[in-house]
């Protein structure tokens, strides 16, 4: 370091007027000695108190099982540490996190699809497989909590996509099923705007503003048209003729109006909102807008099905949240139990019932008590096991990105789809090639 | 420290608190004070070094060393992934300033988009909010009935924070909003595309016109009165009056507040970010695209980003300075003592108007 205090004092008050000396901060522990590269079997030591870190717990229930918990072992108390709702920051504090090598953090509620960038970078520990009912469990979910065979979290909760649709409108133009293919769905649309009341109606949204809901979009309708992102080895396989097909269906359907104009701005509200205020007629979008929709002007008039395909039901990308177990915590034989008691069917039963959080245990959906208060169980069930995991890659980050930039520019009309495929194929390959 | 070596020195000043209870001992602290005083500038420098050694401190904690670790930090790439174990290497390999040389190769694209994308921000918003600001701080200084009320409310946008108003033009630039109502036409404008960037540079004016307007309106209210009766009766136009009288006279004020709005745009992030999303190349500033590296745990090139970041600041400000130095006095001596006294004139001013 050769610079002078006068130039550093300079250079420090304007990068902190810059703002960015979280990334000087974040950097510290960047150089420190990791552990051996080879994972040696954990032995989960230590009993005490823990933490339980997550987003803010919006229902209230995550609280109550924590007490449940805390009632029963007096010396091993989790404290709940909330993190803000977005997932990018949850994220982000979790790394910094690990960056530090703090114990603050023990058990952790990931996004399924941090599995393995986390794995990767050891920050979190490898866990017993043997000792969780993965066997009970949806096979798709499991997966998610897998980096290169080891078990590195185990699912908490799970999600899938829904095809949700306005069941008076199709009833009365004489649609007595829901569509299982695009086509079906396109020509069901093409009937149903021939109502008066269905005039400015349009027909199919999802997620397509460029953030992560356009990674899980294009990932559906891939894999919804026989296609992959990244094939079983991890090697990008993205520029084919079923990928495309996939691609061209988002492309044509904005092009021909199928997909409104302004859905290249839609989130998951943005789109739930136009749904509910009467502005389309299938939306695809997550169970949770099942309750709120049933609060809202079209309650009774909407039901849900699995999504389409091509050449029939199609695929759903994965949602939900998986635990893990932060490699530098403290009291790691306690955090072990805690994870068997969070992830129990117990716990999920409570989960479901209270907050409507789709179970990872598969006999949850085939209840019957269940599927009155949530009819569309069934069809999540059939949605979640048909769903792919997006891309399980290291640098998932920047794998999402690259999807988001070449899929944008695709619905946007910069580049045809043949060629934003193609160019989504190289920056995979790239970003996949260490 | 410093509180030990407080009291002997400043005792002696303070003579009025002692004296009402022991009226016989004023004269006696007076003859100890006129000895000190020859040896009090070595006193003085010494208690001025403890004084602000607590400050300094603090800022070589809290500023010098994350700066110093952000300038180290640059200097390192990113980790590698191991093929067999699956795992990422513990360290970070040293690469010299292969980040920085990486700017007009391969990570060149994303960094000049971000750049240019700054430097658009500060020039369009900068120069769009002087004039609004300008105008504002006329509107504000007339004097009619209810100009408080108006005073008040021009300030209302600079009083609501960055992110507050992100989220609340995010609402006005929906595909259903109130700008497309009031347009007649479906623009998207959170879209990635130029409709962003414009989306962007409205709702920066709108926040920070006030701002301009406020320092200017101090400005305003140090020109004394006579001189515009005096061109008033010389027969001058009221754009006469603008032009020769109140910008020229205004000028000092003017310039800080440019200044400072520069120096803030420069370092945009939160605005973009809320209103339009992250990774939107049309609205990608230098901040974002640091933040963006940095949450992909790639830390080096971050820093790097960061570093020139600051040294574009720096450089601009460096120009101002000197800049705003030669105009205030139209001549090269005794600069210094114009240029501090021109930043501190509105500074003391903001306080009486928001008063």
């Amino acid at each position: 370091m050769k610079t002078s205090t006068a130039r550093a004092i300079q250079c420090s008050a304007a990068l902190a007027a810059a703002g960015l000396l979280l990334t000087a901060c974040g950097s510290s522990g960047g150089s420190g000695s990791g552990q051996s590269a080879q994972a040696a079997p954990v032995s989960f030591k230590g009993r005490g108190p823990i933490s339980y870190v997550a987003g803010k717990d919006t229902t209230g229930t995550v609280q109550t099982i924590i007490n449940r918990w805390n009632k029963a072992h007096p010396k091993e108390k989790v404290t709940f540490i909330q993190l803000p709702t977005d997932a990018d920051s949850q994220r982000q504090q979790m790394i910094q996190n690990a960056e530090t090598k703090s114990d603050a953090y023990t058990v952790l509620a990931t996004d399924v699809v941090w599995t393995s960038e986390f794995a990767a970078h050891q920050w979190i520990e490898p866990l017993p497989a043997n000792q969780f009912p993965l066997g009970k469990m949806l096979q798709p979910v499991v997966e998610t909590g897998k980096y290169r065979g080891k078990l590195y979290a185990v699912p908490a909760s799970s999600n899938g996509g829904l095809l949700f649709y306005r069941t008076d409108l199709l009833k009365k133009a004489g649609v007595t099923r829901p569509p299982t293919t695009w086509a079906q769905m396109t020509a069901d649309c093409a009937k149903v705007k021939k109502l008066p009341e269905a005039k400015n109606m349009s027909c199919y949204a999802g997620q397509f503003q460029k953030y992560e809901g356009l990674t899980v979009n294009f990932a559906e309708a891939v894999n919804s048209a026989g296609g992959q992102i990244v094939d079983a080895t991890g090697k990008p396989d993205v520029d084919t003729p079923q990928a495309k097909k996939g691609l061209d269906f988002l492309v044509h359907s904005f092009k021909d109006k199928t997909i409104p104009k302004e859905a290249i701005t839609y989130q998951e509200e943005d789109g739930r909102q136009a749904f509910q205020a009467g502005k389309l007629i299938f939306l695809n979008n997550w169970p949770y807008v099942y309750s709120l929709a049933q609060k809202s002007g079209i309650k009774g008039k909407f039901a849900v099905a699995p999504l389409p395909g091509l050449n029939g039901p199609g695929a759903s990308s994965l949602g939900g949240s998986n635990l893990a177990l932060s490699s530098f915590a403290k009291n790691k034989a306690t955090a072990l139990d805690f994870m068997k008691f969070f992830t129990s069917e117990e716990s999920a039963t409570y989960f479901l019932k209270n907050a409507s959080l789709a179970p990872p245990y598969a006999d949850l959906y085939d209840s019957a008590s269940l599927d009155k208060q949530y009819p569309y169980l069934p069809d999540l069930k059939q949605s979640i096991t048909k769903a792919v995991p997006r891309p399980r890659v290291v640098q998932y980050g920047d794998v999402t990105a690259a999807i988001q930039n070449e899929v944008y520019a695709a619905l946007t009309g910069k580049k045809s789809s043949a060629q934003a495929l193609k160019d989504l194929q190289g920056d995979l390959q790239k970003l996949t090639a260490q | 420290m410093a509180d030990t070596a407080i009291p002997p020195d400043t005792a002696p000043h303070q003579p009025g608190t002692a004296a009402p209870r022991r009226p016989g001992r004023p004269p006696a602290p007076q003859r100890p004070r006129r000895r000190p005083r020859s040896r009090a500038t070595a006193g003085t420098g010494r208690l001025a070094a403890l004084l602000v050694s607590p400050t300094l401190l603090v800022l070589t904690i809290v500023v010098l060393y994350p700066t110093l670790m952000a300038l180290d930090e640059s200097l390192y790439g990113t980790k590698g992934l191991d093929p067999k174990t699956g795992f990422i290497s513990a360290t970070e390999p040293f690469v010299g300033l292969k980040n920085y040389t990486d700017i007009f190769t391969q990570a060149g694209d994303r960094f000049w988009n971000a750049f240019w994308n700054t430097t658009f921000f500060t020039v369009v918003t900068v120069s769009l909010e002087t004039v609004i600001g300008v105008a504002m701080a006329l509107i504000m200084h007339r004097a009619f009935r209810g100009r408080s009320l108006v005073r008040a409310s021009i300030l209302v946008p600079w009083a609501i924070p960055t992110a507050i108003s992100g989220l609340l033009w995010k609402w006005i630039f929906n595909a259903d909003g109130i700008a497309n109502v009031l347009l007649g036409r479906q623009v998207l404008w959170t879209a990635d595309g130029f409709s962003a960037k414009i989306a962007v540079v409205i709702a920066d004016v709108w926040k920070t016109a006030p701002f301009i307007g406020l320092l200017v309106l101090a400005g305003l209210q140090v020109i004394p009165k006579e001189v515009y009766e005096a061109a008033r009766l010389d027969g001058a136009s009221a754009l006469q009056q603008f032009w020769r009288i109140t910008l020229p006279l205004v000028k000092p004020a003017l310039l800080v507040a440019v200044l400072f709005r520069c120096l803030d745009a420069l370092r945009m992030f939160d605005l973009p970010y809320i209103l339009i999303g992250a990774q939107k190349g049309s609205v990608e500033t230098l901040s974002m695209l640091a933040q963006n590296e940095a949450s992909n745990v790639r830390f080096g090139p971050a820093s790097a980003y960061a570093v020139l970041l600051f040294l574009y600041v720096f450089l601009i400000a460096l120009a101002f300075v000197r800049l705003l130095g030669a105009d205030l006095i139209g001549g090269v001596g005794g600069t210094k003592k114009r240029k501090s006294h021109a930043v501190r004139v509105p500074r003391r001013r903001v306080r009486e108007v928001a008063a």
